[in-house]
């Protein structure tokens, strides 16, 4: 009887000593295989619809197994601010073969390679490409003319294919009303803060991506830091042109009745003043999309 | 216990050729002689490509079949026909007894293996009229494919071991399917976060990778594969099918058989 036990533990020892064997070397396999092994296979494959041809009728489970990783492909290499994104652009193209009404995969695969680098692909072309195959696919969805006329406007600064994106989706039924006077705003004012703000804002509404709701909100404060800085530089040539220099403190305006109190920036930081009159933020990792635009094009 | 072991895995290699499991080899080796030359018809420049990755992947697919179809039924045919009694009454031990079944599965299924692979270099010199230097690539695709099968055998053999045959089929089915996408829950765990990022790890350890083990894509598209990565492969498919087995065997000897 005790020996019997006794060889029950011994192969019980066994078991989890094979076990633990078998993860240590299988983390060294993976070590060599590298991390991105899996997802590299996309290399490998001719084209999407092949892979529908093969995947035996489950292409909707295929394309959600391969929008997963294309997620977290993204995922990764964001968090690393890596400095390129080879695969993402293959791997959401065999998502949309897979599955062309997956709508998700359009709208923020198209945001993932649209951002600029290191925060996403820099590939805007890559995006419109997949938005423009997206509205093939999905004609009567009209948020993805708004997402053509975002990448056109924010990523390619083409106002004119903005506007263009925007009126096609004012005319899809259905359609919300903003769409009209996203065009409207296209054809005026498109080179104004305020209609960015009014694009990242909707964005940041619609979107149910924690990465690009973040991205979102950064752009967001990164305008209201680019409007409040252009203000002020607007108040500091104000006080040169009455006293003949730049104001050297904040004190210099208040006292002169051009400002109120110290200004602060969205994250409640004080601004900067430099001896030459020009403004800036405290903490430029903060505002990584801040712009700075001559005075002269400041309307 | 040598002479003990290699009756029972000779016994079993036996009842699976009785079995008539290796006619498939017949069906795999002339469909994939006769459509060969088929191959260079239907596309331009890659019928190589198209024949080495339907050969490589129907050996994985015919060997997983087979290993999970006549695993399941080693043990509970045994008992269903009352021979386990006569076996167990001689001086054979139970962990001898699943040791063996396993080691006679897996040499049916390396015959298998190798006349399918002989079927499949035939169908290349057929449609290439010749073979190069890259098709030696191929047996580093198909060794990777027997260390799958050793892990195989093992899962299908630990489900027998308490399971009913269909339970065992499912099982040992849905872990194949799993294991296929180990790399895919191993990222997933990577990105989520607290319990369950420990729990998807714990997981993602304790299943099979069969992805690490497929070359397939590696081997047809002719681009070098590891040395380093074959050796430990292998001692993962040693280690991990070794700890399968011996779970069987703790769960076989404590079954009540009467």
């Amino acid at each position: 009887m005790n020996l019997n036990r006794t060889a029950t533990w011994i192969r019980a020892l066994l078991l989890l000593a094979l076990l633990a064997g078998s993860v240590a070397t299988r983390r060294h396999v993976e070590h060599l295989r590298g991390s991105q092994a899996t997802l590299e296979e996309v290399l490998y494959l001719p084209s999407g619809k092949t892979v529908k041809n093969l995947s035996l009728g489950y292409s909707s489970l295929l394309a959600d197994i391969y929008w997963t990783r294309a997620v977290q492909y993204f995922g990764a290499h964001h968090i690393q601010h890596a400095a390129d994104y080879d695969l993402l652009a293959p791997l959401l193209d065999i998502t949309t073969d897979l599955d062309p009404h997956l709508i998700v995969a359009y709208e923020n695969g198209a945001i993932f390679l649209s951002q600029q680098r290191p925060e996403g692909a820099g590939r805007p072309d890559k995006a419109v490409a997949l938005v423009e195959k997206g509205i093939r696919n999905n004609p009567t969805y009209w948020r993805l003319y708004f997402t053509l006329g975002f990448i056109h406007y924010v990523d390619r600064h083409d106002f004119k294919a903005a506007q263009q994106a925007f009126q096609k989706g004012s005319e899809v039924p259905g359609a919300l009303p903003w769409m009209k006077v996203m065009a409207a705003r296209m054809a005026e004012k498109a080179d104004d803060p305020n209609t960015a703000g009014y694009l990242w804002r909707a964005i940041y509404e619609t979107t149910t991506d924690k990465d690009i709701k973040q991205t979102a909100v950064k752009h967001l404060v990164s305008l209201r830091a680019q409007a409040d800085i252009e203000e002020l530089e607007r108040r500091t040539q104000a006080y040169e042109q009455k006293f003949g220099k730049p104001p050297e403190t904040w004190s210099d305006l208040i006292r002169a009745g051009l400002l109120r109190g110290v200004p602060q920036d969205p994250n409640g930081a004080p601004y900067k003043l430099r001896l030459d009159g020009t403004v800036q933020v405290e903490d430029a990792q903060k505002f990584p999309y801040l712009e700075r635009r001559p005075l002269s094009q400041i309307k | 216990m040598t002479s003990r072991l290699s009756a029972i895995t000779l016994n079993t290699f036996r009842e699976a050729v009785r079995d008539r499991v290796l006619y498939n080899l017949i069906v795999f080796v002339l469909l994939l002689v006769a459509s060969a030359p088929l191959f260079g018809q239907i596309s331009i420049g890659i019928e190589r490509l198209i024949l080495v990755n339907v050969g490589l992947s129907s050996i994985s697919l015919f060997g997983a079949i087979i290993a999970v179809l006549v695993g399941i039924g080693l043990v509970s045919k045994e008992i269903e026909k009352k021979t386990l009694y006569t076996i167990l009454s001689r001086p054979v031990r139970r962990w001898e007894f699943i040791v063996g079944k396993y080691f006679g599965l897996l040499l049916t299924l390396v015959v298998n293996t190798t006349l399918m692979t002989v079927g499949l270099y035939i169908a290349l010199l057929v449609t290439a009229h010749g073979l190069k230097r890259a098709d030696a690539l191929l047996l580093a695709a198909i060794y990777c494919i027997v260390l799958q099968f050793m892990i195989m055998v093992a899962l299908t053999l630990l489900f027998s071991s308490f399971s009913t045959p269909v339970f065992s089929a499912i099982f040992a089915f849905a872990l194949f399917v799993i294991g296929t996408f180990a790399e895919d829950l191993k990222n997933f765990a990577a990105v989520s976060q607290g319990a369950m990022h420990w729990a998807a790890t714990g997981v993602a350890y304790l299943v099979p990778n069969f992805a690490s083990l497929n070359v397939i894509a590696q081997a047809a598209h002719e681009q070098p594969i590891s040395g380093n990565l074959l050796v430990f492969n292998t001692l993962y498919a040693l280690l991990y099918s070794g700890a399968v087995t011996a779970a069987a065997v703790l769960i076989f000897e404590r079954r009540n058989l009467k």
